[in-house]
Formats: C-alpha cells, sequence, structure tokens
C-alpha cells in the first residue's frame, strides 16, 4: 500500500509538476548511475531539487532511491515523518554529533552495502538562491567509507527560482541538470573535495544563465 | 462541442503527413548516399516534426476546446522558455506568477470568442496591472528593464499567439469551406513551410547576405524564393481553406513570408543579445519552442487581422 503510495507520488505527481509545470534541460543523461550502489550529489537551493533528481531514475529503481536527508529537519510531527519516511523515502542522519553517538553516516554506509542510491545534498542546506556553497566534507568520509562506490556530480540550475526556501508559491521555469562523470576515491579527503569542487565549478561553467538579482 | 472538420482540414492534414513521409525518405536516402556523413541535426528535426504534426493533428480533430487549450499550453511553453533565458529580477518572482496568471484568463476569453475583451485583456489590464505590482514590491534597480522584458514576452508569446486560437472560434459560416480550423492550418502550415522554404533556398542559391548583423546565414536569394513559393502555395491552398478571393491570397502569401522572416529574426536578435544558439532543448534538432514558434509570433496577429478586416 505504501509502497504503491510511492510510486503514485513520484511516478505521476512529482513527475507532471517537473515535466510539466517546471520542463528540464538535462545534459549528460546516460551518466546517471543504471544500478546501485551509487551516490548521486548535487548543489541545494530548493526542495524541487530532490524531485528533480528523483524523476532523472526510471521508477524501476524507485525503490532503491532514498534521498538522504537531516533528521532534525524531516523528522517532526508523526504524520509528517511518515510521509517523509515512507513516501518521500528519505535516509534521515543526525546533523549534529555528540560525544559517545556512532559514526552518523552509518545509516548511509549500511544502505550503500545493500545495494541502494543516495542522493546527497553536500552543501547541507539550501541556502541563498542560484549561489554555489562550498561542500561540507561529510561527503568525502562517506566515499572514503565506500571507495568501490561511484560518485556522480549533478549540477541544478534554476530550482532556486522556481521554489527558493522560504516561499510558498512555485513559479514556473526551465531548469538546467547538468550531469557530470562518475568519480571514483582519491586516496584522501582533501584531494577528493578539491576534486569534487573543480567537477561543480566545470559542470556549472557548461551553462550560459541569465542574472538573478 | 465537436469541431466539425471539414473535408478541406482532413486533406490538408493528410498532406502534412505526405509531405513528413517524403522528407524521411529523403533524410533515409541521404543517410544511405553518405553514411559517414553527420545529419544526426537533420534526422532528429524530422523526428520532431513528426511528433509536432501528430499532437497538433490530435489537437485539430478532437474539438475546438482541444484546440485551444493546445494553443494555450504553447503559449505556456512559450513564455516558460522566455522567462527562463531572459534575465529576471529576484524581487519579481511573484510578478512572474501573476504574468503566468494571463495565459488561462486570455485563452479563457478565446474560448467564450468574448472579441473586446480579448483584444485588450494584455495590452491594457495586464500592461497596467504588472508594473503596479512591481511597485508595490518596491524593488526600483532596473525597474524599467524588468517591466518592458516582461511586456514584450507577454505580448509575444501569449497575445500574439492567442490570435491563432482565435481563429478557431470566429463563426464558421464565414468560410463555409474550412471553418476556423483551415484558417489554422493556412496561418500555421504557410509560416513553417515559408522557414523551410527560406532555408532551402537559402542554401541553394544564397550569396547576398540580407541582415548579417542579427542572422549572419540569412540571404537574400533565401528570402525572396521562399517569399515566391510561399506566396505561390497560399495561391493555391486559399480557395479550399480560406474564405479569400485569389488577390487577397496572394497577398496573405506576401504577408505571411514576410511577416514570418521578422518574426524570426527578431527571436534572432534576442538570442544574440542574451548570447545563445538555441533557446531550449524541448524539440531535438530545433533548440526550444521560441525557435519553432518565432515566426509565429509576427503572422498570427498579422494575418488574424488581415482576414478578421477582409471577412468577419
Amino acid at each position: 500500500m505504501v509502497r504503491l503510495l510511492r510510486y503514485l507520488f513520484y511516478g505521476c505527481f512529482i513527475r507532471l509538476i517537473v515535466l510539466i509545470v517546471l520542463g528540464l534541460n538535462v545534459r549528460h543523461r546516460h551518466r546517471l548511475p543504471k544500478f546501485g550502489p551509487a551516490i548521486v550529489v548535487a548543489n541545494h537551493n530548493s526542495h524541487l531539487d530532490t524531485m528533480v533528481l528523483m524523476s532523472l531514475f526510471p521508477l524501476r529503481l524507485l525503490p532503491k532511491l532514498h534521498p538522504v536527508a537531516a533528521m532534525d529537519y524531516f523528522l517532526g510531527s508523526r504524520l509528517f515523518s511518515w510521509f517523509t519516511l515512507k513516501v518521500v523515502g528519505i535516509l534521515p542522519i543526525k546533523r549534529k554529533v555528540e560525544r559517545g553517538d556512532d559514526n552518523p553516516l552509518e545509516p548511509c554506509n549500511q544502505a550503500l552495502r545493500e545495494g541502494q542510491v543516495l542522493i546527497v545534498f553536500p552543501e547541507g542546506s539550501r541556502g541563498e538562491p542560484e549561489h554555489l556553497q562550498s561542500f561540507k566534507g561529510g561527503i568525502a568520509r562517506l566515499a572514503e567509507n565506500n571507495p568501490a562506490v561511484p560518485v556522480v556530480p549533478v549540477f541544478l540550475h534554476g530550482l532556486g527560482k522556481a521554489l527558493p526556501k522560504g516561499e510558498a508559491v512555485l513559479v514556473p521555469f526551465f531548469c538546467d541538470v547538468f550531469i557530470g562523470e562518475p568519480m571514483s576515491w582519491t586516496g584522501d579527503r582533501r584531494s577528493y573535495m578539491h576534486q569534487l569542487d573543480e567537477r561543480m565549478k566545470l559542470l556549472a561553467a557548461e551553462g550560459n544563465f541569465p542574472t538573478w538579482e | 462541442m465537436q469541431l466539425d472538420v471539414s473535408s478541406a482540414v482532413l486533406w490538408s492534414l493528410g498532406g502534412l503527413y505526405g509531405i513528413l513521409i517524403i522528407a524521411s525518405l529523403v533524410v533515409m536516402f541521404l543517410l544511405w548516399r553518405g553514411p559517414d556523413k553527420d545529419q544526426t541535426e537533420l534526422v532528429q528535426r524530422i523526428r520532431s516534426w513528426w511528433y509536432i504534426v501528430t499532437i497538433f493533428t490530435f489537437a485539430m480533430v478532437m474539438s475546438r476546446h482541444v484546440a485551444v487549450v493546445f494553443f494555450a499550453f504553447v503559449s505556456f511553453l512559450a513564455l516558460k522558455e522566455y522567462l527562463s533565458i531572459v534575465p529576471t529580477r529576484r524581487a519579481d518572482r511573484r510578478v512572474l506568477f501573476w504574468a503566468y496568471l494571463a495565459i488561462p484568463l486570455q485563452y479563457y476569453w478565446v474560448s467564450q470568442a468574448w472579441y473586446g475583451m480579448f483584444i485588450i485583456f494584455i495590452p491594457v489590464y495586464v500592461f497596467l496591472l504588472l508594473p503596479m505590482r512591481m511597485v508595490l514590491i518596491g524593488e526600483t534597480k532596473d525597474f524599467l528593464r524588468a517591466a518592458g522584458t516582461l511586456h514584450w514576452g507577454i505580448m509575444t508569446l501569449v497575445f500574439g499567439i492567442s490570435h491563432i486560437a482565435y481563429l478557431l472560434v470566429l463563426p464558421q459560416e464565414r468560410n463555409p469551406s474550412a471553418g476556423g480550423a483551415g484558417l489554422v492550418l493556412f496561418l500555421v502550415f504557410l509560416t513553417q513551410f515559408n522557414d523551410v522554404a527560406q532555408y532551402i533556398w537559402g542554401k541553394l542559391l544564397g550569396r547576398h547576405k540580407i541582415i548579417p548583423k542579427v542572422s549572419p546565414n540569412k540571404t537574400w536569394e533565401g528570402f525572396l524564393g521562399g517569399l515566391a513559393t510561399t506566396t505561390l502555395l497560399a495561391f493555391l491552398l486559399a480557395r479550399w481553406l480560406t474564405p479569400l478571393a485569389w488577390h487577397w491570397a496572394l497577398l496573405a502569401g506576401v504577408l505571411i513570408s514576410v511577416a514570418g522572416f521578422i518574426g524570426d529574426v527578431t527571436i534572432s536578435a534576442l538570442k544574440r543579445d542574451i548570447g545563445l544558439k538555441d533557446t531550449g532543448s524541448l524539440l531535438p534538432g530545433h533548440g526550444g519552442i521560441l525557435d519553432r514558434i518565432d515566426s509565429l509570433t509576427y503572422t498570427a496577429p498579422l494575418f488574424f487581422h488581415f482576414i478578421y478586416y477582409l471577412h468577419y
């Protein structure tokens, strides 16, 4: 029943909004992972980011697709938690780690061992619309823990215009989705973060975006 | 309400498929002749044409309302593409939302055949309302540029394109052989045909550039060749699809060809200003939807008022 609801939510409702109200210019779609385990990382400007990334994958992969999301934000009331966990299908992690806690990334490692595809926003929060923020280091830690898992960087543009943080009215815009080559583990975190940063900047430079100030 | 699709309209739609089949055969022949030549764009272009013609046919034969909704959707896609490529102000996000709302309203007036409202809603009410909404938000930096950009988009892509839909609701009895659908086919087919004809004549004979600063590939030979071919075709088709007498049909052909050219280069100027080659990627081989309906932004209102003055 819940599975059916999830298929309806992503297969009909979200696809309708993403493909008709918004509309996507996708570049290099073939670089998306075709099976798990894999990690998709993207910049983050809007709640729509997750929805757009989820709708890029074929529906048969849906049971394996999980956006990694902040526990403190997405697990609220019981109904909301049920919706985010069961229908949206988030994998909740802790943003603030306290002394004595287990590795906060352990649920992600576990999911990757099970062959899932994780969607991660290493900027940590949605931030200012249409500005790239630097990625937080957790993604390097995750890659280090799972060196064999490919990481696919994705640059998103326009979703912060369509539905930015703190706005309730969705305004239609065509959005750009530029998919990068899968990256493998470089051997140490610092060079890994550097490479990821460079890849994102290169992807962003593929576009010719109008100003939005 | 069922649109009474006349046999003239059905024959013309069939003719479109005939042209598509011939075009596809020519492309296959080219692929067979030179298998090492890259024809990807041409192949994509023809494939997109198949989709466009099929959706267009479906909209035209279903019912008048379906056809009106179809053109409303074309306006929506075009306005969305436009607002996505031109610079807009963050402060105007809500204003853009109101601009989108003009689309269902404008096409509602069309579906009700309320001519008075159809003709003043955007030039008067939307024109006055949007700047007021912008002033209420209070951002004055680049105010004029933002207001001008938005109005230009709504006028060409919503007001202009909605004239095609209004042809459908004109009194059917004034064009007994084909009705409003016949006028739409005449306008849309000749406009698109003219684009292709100008392109082909330009490829075959093009020497003298016509407007090098805006569109370096356009030539006088292409323009005049297209003009002659389109005018001839207008003359041949008018008796089946329109109530126009032969001399007016020739003039309609000239009007569509010249206006189509101007619409085309106007969107080219816009793209050159922004620094884009295509306006989007919705129609593989063509570019965006603006690349496809550029000529119609000029031909639709001009042909509409031409025929409205003469016959309605």
